[in-house]
């Protein structure tokens, strides 16, 4: 996936550093860290958790995502797929005369149409979430850090990227550390 | 601002209720990090229990008489089952409605209770969305089977064959085909979504390159960022939203496989929520069936908690309750119509050839239940793991008795007949409770069994200090100030 611009390495970035990683143990400490480094006004960072940490897309600043409105199209899609399908094949394609009944009437088709709005938006729904997350993606630089290992169990982690134009690797350390982490690691290409 | 360690241990029984602070959902001395050991810790088990291996031994030797069954079915005809006329539906079909009932709690449980905010599900939602899945695996089979000729069982769906013919679309056998697929792939979706950042976990503590590489490849290189998780979030409550419709037209399109012919006691409005309340009352009882032994057998007593089961009873109770009055209802209508040929039908099924069959349900369905009422009873596991049993064999009953009841004695006493399945049919069925637990063992030994990522949310320690949710803070006064100052 390309799509992914925050992760592009800039020729720039100094000594083949990637990021910075900084890690907490602590919820409060941590998303009282995020903001600050929001307020510094870094713009390619992230912070990684073990679940989802209410108040840190807040803290963090984001944006909410369009995903909604990908999904609400692709149940558009499906239903109007799931009606098409059944006037096509029954009433059009090959007239379908069964018991008298009308060859193409709306009631009957209601469970199909349903099914497939549902069908059409929850795959949508999963692909379009790993689309714009970028995933799948089984190599990334930040699969380097030693750190990131335990933010999928007990740890808060914020990586800071040596691309972000704010980026300086003494000064963004000290901020880091004076936030609270407890460990800052470098992260390299 | 310190931390909010918890100092004592949470008492193991959870159970009772304190108006003051909510109940904790987690209990014993546990944080972030015993919660990843406690369930990874099955997973990355070095060697695998024996009792493990001795129940995986019955499960697919069932699963091998199941296939034998099948064999026998296809290469010699459907003449192997008991089916004769007038009762052309038999086991195959009950069969099929009480596995796609069992499947109905997965998804309740992570849709509806999602949406409802019932924080207690986390701990039990992946156990019951797996159970879902191989359930739905084993609904499938048999109105595939049931088919006769199964080398043309895609004749059921819309792609062009030999016979240049659609598929008839005013068909609720039709609409079944695309709800209980659609159920399925949902399910499978929500399932597989929700374990993505499980799968991460058990990737980054892989001491092997075999398990780092296979659990890598599945978890499709998640490095839990908040960016990622914000997505995650909003597709998981999508999907929650677009479940919970369909987890109730599921069983209610199965219903109308029923209730749109015109057979007395098959021919009524009350089919769709009345199929729907027993697939939950269904499912639940099979979740506590697993849950109960799981847990002990794996040490997870503090992550699914007394409490846990206590309100699965709870919803048993209210679920069979609704079953109850469904069937009182439709006694009720059968005599108020005016329709002798309905009220024929139901007094033919509590006092008619079947009646033991009826009298079964009634017991499982409707009487096993009101022993939760009682807290003693339905907080001791052997209690609540015999009625959960006993549940099961009586929502079977009840799809037997609603299928074979009304079939066998419908408007013409000449053509009136006494259903008996054969060998064939028991057995099959018997071997798809081995195909539904060789799943189910599978699962238990390679996959993360509990939402960690989820169960750990709704932990104390998730939460900021200040706010008094006691573990089961919402987004009330977590949000940070633009100052990144906690708003109170």
């Amino acid at each position: 996936m390309s799509g992914d611009a925050t992760t592009r390495v800039p020729e720039t970035a100094g000594g083949g550093v990637y990021a910075l990683v900084a890690d907490f143990d602590k919820v409060d400490v941590f998303l009282e860290a995020v903001a600050r480094v929001r307020d510094a006004g870094f713009s390619k960072w992230d912070a990684h958790t073990p679940f989802v940490v209410h108040g840190l897309d807040a803290a963090m600043g984001i944006r909410p995502t369009g995903l909604p409105f990908l999904v609400f199209g692709a149940g558009l899609t499906g239903c109007a797929v799931g009606v098409g399908l059944q006037w096509f094949t029954n009433a059009f394609d090959y007239p379908f005369l069964i018991s008298g009944k009308p060859l193409f009437s709306l009631p009957a088709n209601i469970p199909v149409a349903f099914e497939l709005t549902i069908l059409f938006s929850a795959i949508t729904a999963l692909v379009g979430m790993l689309a714009l997350n970028g995933l799948p993606r089984w190599s990334h630089p930040l699969h380097a850090s030693r750190l990131l290992k335990r933010a999928t169990d007990d740890r808060f982690l914020i990586s800071i990227e040596a691309a972000d134009p704010r980026f300086d690797a003494t000064r963004t350390r000290e901020l880091l550390e004076a936030a609270g982490a407890l460990s800052v690691e470098t992260v390299e290409v | 601002m310190t931390s909010s360690a918890v100092v004592t241990p949470i008492p193991l029984d959870n159970t009772t209720d304190d108006p003051t602070r909510r109940a904790p959902l987690i209990v014993g001395d546990n944080d972030f990090a015993s919660v990843t050991n406690a369930v990874c810790g099955i997973v990355e088990m070095p060697r695998t229990p024996p009792a493990w291996w001795i129940a995986f031994f019955i499960s697919v030797s069932l699963t091998g008489v199941l296939l034998a069954m099948i064999g026998y079915l296809v290469t010699t005809g459907i003449g192997v089952w008991g089916l004769q006329t007038p009762v052309a539906w038999g086991w195959a079909i009950v069969n099929f409605v009480f596995w796609v009932g069992i499947g109905h709690a997965g998804t309740l449980i992570s849709a509806i209770l999602f949406l409802l905010r019932q924080k207690w599900r986390t701990s039990i939602n992946r156990f019951a969305e797996g159970m879902t899945i191989f359930a739905v695996v084993c609904a499938g089979i048999f109105p595939g089977i049931h088919v006769g000729r199964v080398w043309v069982a895609y004749w059921l769906f819309p792609i062009p064959n030999q016979m240049a013919m659609w598929p008839q679309f005013r068909s609720p056998l039709l609409w079944d085909v695309f709800a209980v697929g659609t159920y399925a792939t949902v399910s499978l979706l929500f399932w597989y979504m929700g374990m993505i950042p499980d799968l991460a976990t058990i990737r980054d503590r892989a001491r092997s390159k075999i398990r780092w590489f296979v659990y890598g490849v599945l978890s499709l290189g998640w490095r839990s960022s908040n960016r990622h998780w914000h997505r995650f979030e909003m597709a998981y409550l999508l999907l929650a939203a677009l479940a919970t419709p369909l987890v109730l037209s599921v069983h209610s399109v199965v219903s109308f496989d029923f209730a749109v012919s015109i057979v007395p006691g098959w021919h009524t409005t009350i089919f769709p929520p009345y199929f729907v309340a027993g697939a939950i009352f269904s499912g639940f009882a099979m979740v506590v069936t697993l849950v109960i032994p799981t847990r002990k057998f794996f040490h997870l007593e503090e992550i699914i908690t007394l409490r846990h089961l206590e309100s699965m009873a709870k919803i048993m109770l209210a679920t069979g309750m609704m079953v109850g009055l469904a069937y009182s209802t439709e006694f009720f209508i059968a005599w108020y119509s005016g329709n002798s040929y309905e009220a024929f039908a139901f007094v033919n099924r509590a006092f008619g050839p079947y009646a033991w069959a009826y009298w079964i349900m009634v017991s499982c369905n409707v009487i096993v239940p009101q022993l939760f009422w009682v807290k003693r009873l339905r907080t001791n596991l052997a209690v609540l793991w015999g009625a959960s049993i006993l549940i099961n064999v009586g929502m079977w009953f009840e799809r037997f008795v609603i299928v074979v009841s009304s079939l066998s004695r419908d408007f013409l006493p000449s053509s009136w007949g006494y259903y008996r399945p054969t060998v064939v049919d028991v057995m099959t069925f018997v071997g798809s409770f081995g195909l539904f637990m060789t799943l189910f063992l599978l699962f238990v030994r390679f996959l993360p069994i509990v939402g960690m990522a989820e169960v750990k949310g709704v932990m104390p320690q998730a939460h900021l200090r200040e706010v008094a949710s006691q573990g089961h803070g919402d987004y009330h006064g977590d949000i940070l100030t633009e100052r990144g100052e906690v708003r109170r």
